[in-house]
């Protein structure tokens, strides 16, 4: 493997600001990577080689001019396929929208191309971002670089397997109940969700608007936290977005690596642990939070007790706001239109349509969200939901009056065996039981890689959350816990993983 | 807790617009039977007194600057469609044969 395709982007970014590397060099080894490993990983669904390779060239020229536009340009990157990019496909992994070409640019990827970062690619994901596995994308599933026969996590398998691979230095998630932390967690790799509202959800193609969020998807939480300050901040084209100053997430990261949580104060969720949490993950999560008491961290356990209800609760609002979203596709405007036989109404025309186009999962969530919705069943359901949303929010305000930093592992177990929960909705949607929280509240949240489970040799997962607003927080502390578990491995987790098969490159290449 | 029934999916996939096939019906309607008994556990478990939350961040009153942006074109809205006539969406007829 090329050692490039290994640096972290802080470390390419650097590269390019000293004149060792041109942009066009690194874009062209990860694409070189793409090809070599992508068939077996399968984390791309579009591969933009030419474009890529362009704007790389006008990075290079713009530097040469002495006009970077900043740290990263020049660092190319993967972006989840739920953003619209101008000019290149974007299918949320669906095949209703296969083809779809869309006229406009997300915020988030207008911000990226501003910012000068090329676009390698469109990467996998479960269908609308319905899914903890990846295996609900009508293209097929991504697989875990750890284990090919595994799952890379979900919705977002495909740029955390991207990272994960060496595809790309950094790629772009979005997090509805656990999409971003949860592929993170399993591939070990790191994944920010940043507070509601911190990044813009223009053009994010919304699975649920009131829990959806973008953010970074990484190898190191220094990388996250500069991506994160490319594309956050306030748009005027999202009603959501919160219009405040942020403080610099590179700051907070580089504070943190110090590794020193003197005064920090960190709890620990007791709700977030016990049956079917896999021993292994709970292993290494004590691990963790020992090296946070080393370092300083004052740590105490605190109680959410609503937190129990998060699923059930996550589970009428998702899929209510998820069965309304996706009314928009009607085979009139844009995707897939199925014209049954004879002269069929529209009406008939998108019955047919949603039924060729959306997958089982996706059908499921749509019925489920109607049936949440329809009169007689609203108080009992969504209105119900809608309340403990508040209780939620409560334990969360409750939690972070004696505590800076709640913390808990992740996910409940390592990444498991593709298939394997596939006809268990409920066995699936155990996976987002520690992520879903933050999403109800709208606080941030960061996973980081925190080791291998004993019994399986997979990477797990640790999750910092912190209130709204102060995402500088999971960066400061999400640092010093990386910088503590890489000086005891002595070098990134992503070090023990496999090499991939068909990815040795010829001795002396690049 | 009620059993959501065969014929219940089969409503409620025509009030949501996807036709469902025999098999999908026998397929879907046990899975959602067990994903609605997991999720009843929420009933009760908020009283009254608790206000419902829609929004975690709740903003009021948003307003964008009131100036003139460029939207898409005609042709970039469009380009995306089924089928076109007359640079206008071209849809199936709306009205049922008897009409």
């Amino acid at each position: 493997m090329s050692e490039t395709v290994r640096r972290t982007a802080a470390e390419l970014a650097e590269a390019l600001a000293a004149g060792d590397v041109t942009s066009t060099d690194l874009t062209e080894a990860h694409l070189d990577r793409i090809e070599a490993v992508d068939g077996a990983v399968h984390a791309f669904l579009h591969v933009d080689r030419d474009g890529a390779l362009a704007q790389a060239a006008e990075s290079d020229a713009r530097r040469s001019r002495g006009e970077a536009r900043g740290v990263l340009d020049g660092v190319p990157i993967a972006v989840k396929d739920v953003l619209t990019t101008r000019g290149l496909p974007t299918t949320c992994g669906s095949r209703i929208l296969e083809g779809w070409v869309p006229p406009y640019d997300a915020t988030v990827v207008t911000r990226l191309r501003d910012a000068g970062l090329p676009i390698l690619g469109k990467t996998n994901m479960d269908e609308f971002a319905m899914g903890s596995s990846t295996e609900h994308s009508a293209y097929g599933p991504t697989r875990n670089p750890w284990d090919l026969d595994r799952i890379p996590g979900g919705s977002g398998g495909g740029s955390a397997a991207a990272v994960a691979a060496f595809e790309a230095p950094l790629a772009i998630g979005t997090d509805t109940g656990g999409s971003i932390r949860q592929p993170g967690a399993v591939t070990g790799t790191v994944g920010v969700k940043p507070t509601y509202g911190g990044v813009s959800r223009y053009g994010l193609v919304a699975l649920a608007n009131s829990l959806d969020q973008a953010g970074p998807v990484t190898r190191t939480v220094l990388d996250a936290a500069m991506l994160h300050d490319v594309i956050g901040g306030h748009d005027p084209r999202d009603s959501t977005s919160i219009q405040q100053e942020w403080p610099s997430f590179t700051e907070a990261a580089r504070a943190g690596a110090a590794g020193d949580m003197t005064g920090v104060r960190v709890g620990v969720i007791t709700e977030l642990a016990g049956d079917g949490w896999q021993r292994g993950v709970m292993a290494r999560f004590d691990e963790s939070v020992e090296l946070l008491v080393r370092a300083g961290a004052e740590v105490v356990e605190v109680s959410c007790p609503s937190f129990v209800h998060a699923l059930a609760t996550y589970y009428l609002i998702l899929p209510a706001e998820a069965s309304s979203n996706l009314a928009k596709f009607d085979a009139m405007r844009y995707g897939l239109r199925v014209v049954p036989e004879g002269d069929p109404s529209a009406e008939e025309v998108m019955r047919a349509t949603r039924d060729a186009g959306f997958g089982d999962e996706v059908k499921r969530r749509i019925i489920l969200g109607t049936y949440a919705l329809s009169s007689g069943y609203y108080d009992a359901y969504y209105g119900q939901a809608q309340k403990i949303r508040t209780l939620i929010s409560r334990d969360f305000d409750a939690a972070f009056a004696q505590v800076d930093v709640l913390v808990s592992p992740t996910a409940p177990t390592t990444a498991f065996r593709l298939g394997e929960k596939l006809d268990d909705p409920m066995a699936m949607y155990l996976n987002d039981l520690a992520t879903i929280p933050a999403n109800l509240a709208g606080v941030p949240g960061i996973s980081i890689p925190n080791g291998l489970a004993e019994e399986d040799g997979l990477p797990s997962g640790f999750q910092v959350l912190a209130p709204a607003l102060a995402d500088d927080r999971v960066y400061r502390v999400g640092a010093a816990l990386e910088a503590l578990h890489t000086a005891a491995w002595g070098g990134p987790l992503l070090d023990k993983a496999p090499e991939l098969a068909g990815a040795a490159t010829p001795e002396g290449s690049r | 807790m009620p059993e959501i029934s065969r014929d219940e999916v089969a409503h409620l996939a025509m009030l949501a617009r996807i036709d469902l096939s025999d098999a999908e019906l026998d397929h879907l309607a046990p899975q959602l039977s067990v994903i609605l008994d997991s999720v009843a556990s929420i009933n009760g478990v908020a009283g009254d007194d608790v206000p419902p939350t829609s929004h975690a961040i709740p903003l009021t009153n948003v307003f964008r600057e009131d100036v003139v942006v460029p939207g898409l074109t005609a042709e970039e809205a469009l380009s995306g469609a089924p089928a076109v006539e007359d640079q206008r969406f071209s849809v199936p007829r709306i009205l049922g044969e008897e009409a």
